[in-house]
């Protein structure tokens, strides 16, 4: 897939090693291949986490390799049901990691709430409410070959990213859009917040 | 040459400083959501605050908004390394509630069914505390053995890791063809890694060396605090719901209750805690060889005895020696079809609640080690 594949079509046996393509592909194809993650583990969909990453179903031959600190991480794997108290520990992990960063949603409970949807008065419904999820990964819990499968999604997506797309370079329109975004989100999640502790106090 | 003369530097008194420490809530050592406040004099740990709340999933509140056979899903996600086990303490009581009698092959498997599950639980256990001493191979062993007895169960109820197996007055669906042969292949399976393990990490000096004479919970302290499963038969209680109040068909068995004996160093040391979970493995497959031989071989309908609408009305105390120590549940029906209320007592509650006791003045690095030794899942502790 991608850069290899073209580095064998234009091998030539007596010719000059020779291959074309952007430094940008390049980077992506390694930085597909080697993300490491950090691993928040909150619930049941750890403990299949764990499964995942040893023998039997073994992440690391993805290149995945765990980190225990935020700042050395690509990745980061939200697993389990997330809690308004933990919520704003997530969303500090998350600041605290260096970009690029792309987050890993694990379950239902991390995508929507999952069977806490309902009366769950302690739980986030989604951490997409305060991060931006790339890939969600259903199933409560998730086979560990859901988890791979969104593993394989995730260095797709990595490979076809544009890194080179500097800031500087954008036009201003974008730029507040992304802004714009941010102040939402930021809104979004406050409102939300406010609107839990109100219903909390209703159920007393 | 200039003559050396004896420098003499004044470095005043050094105050001893308290640090406070964070440790959690997130922190890959501290199995789980859970946060200590420790506080430090240089290496030594004075005070552990634990915080829970961390995943508190409201629990009580959806078993109120349930009706009762709705209910088991969520008591699977109490403590979700042993769903199995947890079902059985909540149907028993609801079962005693409405005077149901369950067949004899019901009980059986039930009880094949929760020893299975109590063996997937001390894996973990005793491979996340090798891991806390360093030791990563047990845990790639245990792991890989794990997954035998989860495809067991997921042959059995088509999940993995939450059940939903075990019903009132029932079970789900019946055995499937070659459940015993399966069975009878994990336990050589077992008793075959527990063999290695047993070199390579158990009788390790290393191993024994880093975990003796930490966190010496002694007898009188661990019944003091309510302390119930391998945390108090650790510390020298021969104390055993299956033994002392049988449930299932627990009484027809011959197994032994394993007690830290303090070996190695002090009785109640972590070295014991570790070292009874890894006897009860193989107490457990003894008790699942005994239990396959009862286990009648004609298929009948599991689900005969279950009934058309749950609705008991009453209170009741149930419980069951879990994995992790003893679970109840007490349950308030009044007639309708949810109860009124669930009240959860969890051993991994309880079991944490003695850790600021047992890690006073202990190392800081040995702290991972006690909590590692005393086996919680924050699932149960929040609820
Ligand atoms: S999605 Fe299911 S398995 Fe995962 S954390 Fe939530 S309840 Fe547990």
């Amino acid at each position: 897939m991608g850069f290899l594949d073209r580095l064998d079509k234009g091998l030539d046996p007596v010719g000059p090693d020779i291959m074309l393509g952007t430094v940008e592909d390049l980077l992506n194809w390694g930085r597909s291949k080697s993300d490491w993650y950090m691993h928040f583990g909150i619930a049941c969909c750890a403990i299949e986490f764990m499964a995942v990453n040893a023998a039997h179903f073994d992440l690391m031959r993805f290149g995945a390799i765990p980190r225990a600190s935020p700042r050395q991480a690509d990745f980061i794997i939200i697993s389990g049901t997330v809690t308004l108290k933990m919520a704003e520990r997530i969303k500090r992990l998350y600041e605290q990691m260096a970009e690029p960063k792309y987050v890993f949603s694990m379950g239902s409970c991390a995508n929507s709430g999952g069977p806490y949807w309902e009366h769950g008065y302690h739980v986030l419904k989604g951490v997409d409410r305060i991060i931006p999820v790339d890939v969600y990964v259903p199933g409560c819990p998730p086979r560990p070959e859901a988890f791979l499968e969104g593993m394989v999604q995730l260095q797709k997506k990595i490979r076809h990213q544009e890194i080179f797309r500097k800031r500087e370079k954008m036009s201003p329109e974008d730029l507040k859009a992304i802004e714009d975004r941010k102040i939402e989100m930021e809104k979004q999640y406050q409102d939300y917040l406010a609107d839990q502790k109100l219903k909390n106090q209703e159920i007393g | 040459m200039a003559e050396r003369k004896d420098i003499e530097i004044d470095f005043g008194r050094i105050e001893a400083q308290r640090t406070r420490l964070n440790l959690g809530p997130q922190h890959p050592s501290t199995h789980g959501v859970l946060r200590l406040e420790v506080e430090l004099d240089g290496e030594i740990v004075t005070e552990v605050v634990p915080h829970i709340g961390y995943l508190h999933r409201c629990f009580e509140k959806y078993a109120e908004n349930k009706t009762y056979p709705q209910v088991i899903p969520y008591i699977d996600r109490l403590d979700y390394i042993t769903s199995m086990s947890n079902e059985i303490p909540y149907v028993l009581g609801i079962e005693k509630m409405m005077g149901i009698k369950v067949s004899e092959k019901v009980e059986a498997i039930r009880t094949i069914l929760a020893e299975l599950n109590r063996i997937a639980s001390h894996q973990i256990a005793v491979a996340t505390f090798g891991m806390d001493a360093g030791a990563f191979t047990p845990f790639l062993f245990f792991f890989r053995d794990r997954e035998s007895i989860l495809d067991i169960f997921e042959k059995l109820s088509g999940a993995r890791l939450l059940y939903n197996y075990i019903r009132i007055g029932g079970l789900m669906n019946d055995l499937y063809p070659s459940f015993k042969n399966d069975v009878l292949d994990v336990i050589n399976v077992i008793r075959k890694t527990n063999a290695e393990v047993m070199d390579l990490l158990i009788d390790n000096k290393i191993f024994i060396e880093r975990t003796i004479n930490i966190g010496v919970l002694p007898a009188d302290v661990a019944i003091s605090f309510g302390c119930s499963g391998p945390v108090l038969r650790g510390s020298g209680v021969p104390f055993d719901l299956r033994r002392d109040e049988p449930y299932l068909n627990y009484d027809k068995f011959d197994f032994e209750v394993c007690v830290g004996k303090g070996e190695m160093g002090t009785l109640g040391d972590s070295y014991d805690r570790n070292i009874v979970r890894y006897h009860e493995m193989e107490e457990s497959c003894r008790i699942i060889e005994q239990a396959l031989k009862i286990l009648p071989d004609a298929s009948e309908d599991v689900r005969s005895a279950m009934p058309k609408k749950v609705a008991p009305k009453g209170e009741i105390y149930a419980k069951a020696e879990n994995p992790k120590g003893e679970l109840g549940f007490y349950i308030v029906g009044d007639g309708k079809n949810k109860p009124a209320r669930i009240k959860s007592r969890s051993a991994c509650f309880v079991n944490l609640s003695a850790l600021p006791a047992i890690s006073q003045g202990s190392m800081i690095a040995d702290l991972i080690l006690i909590l590692g030794s005393v086996d919680i899942v924050l699932g149960e502790v929040d609820r």
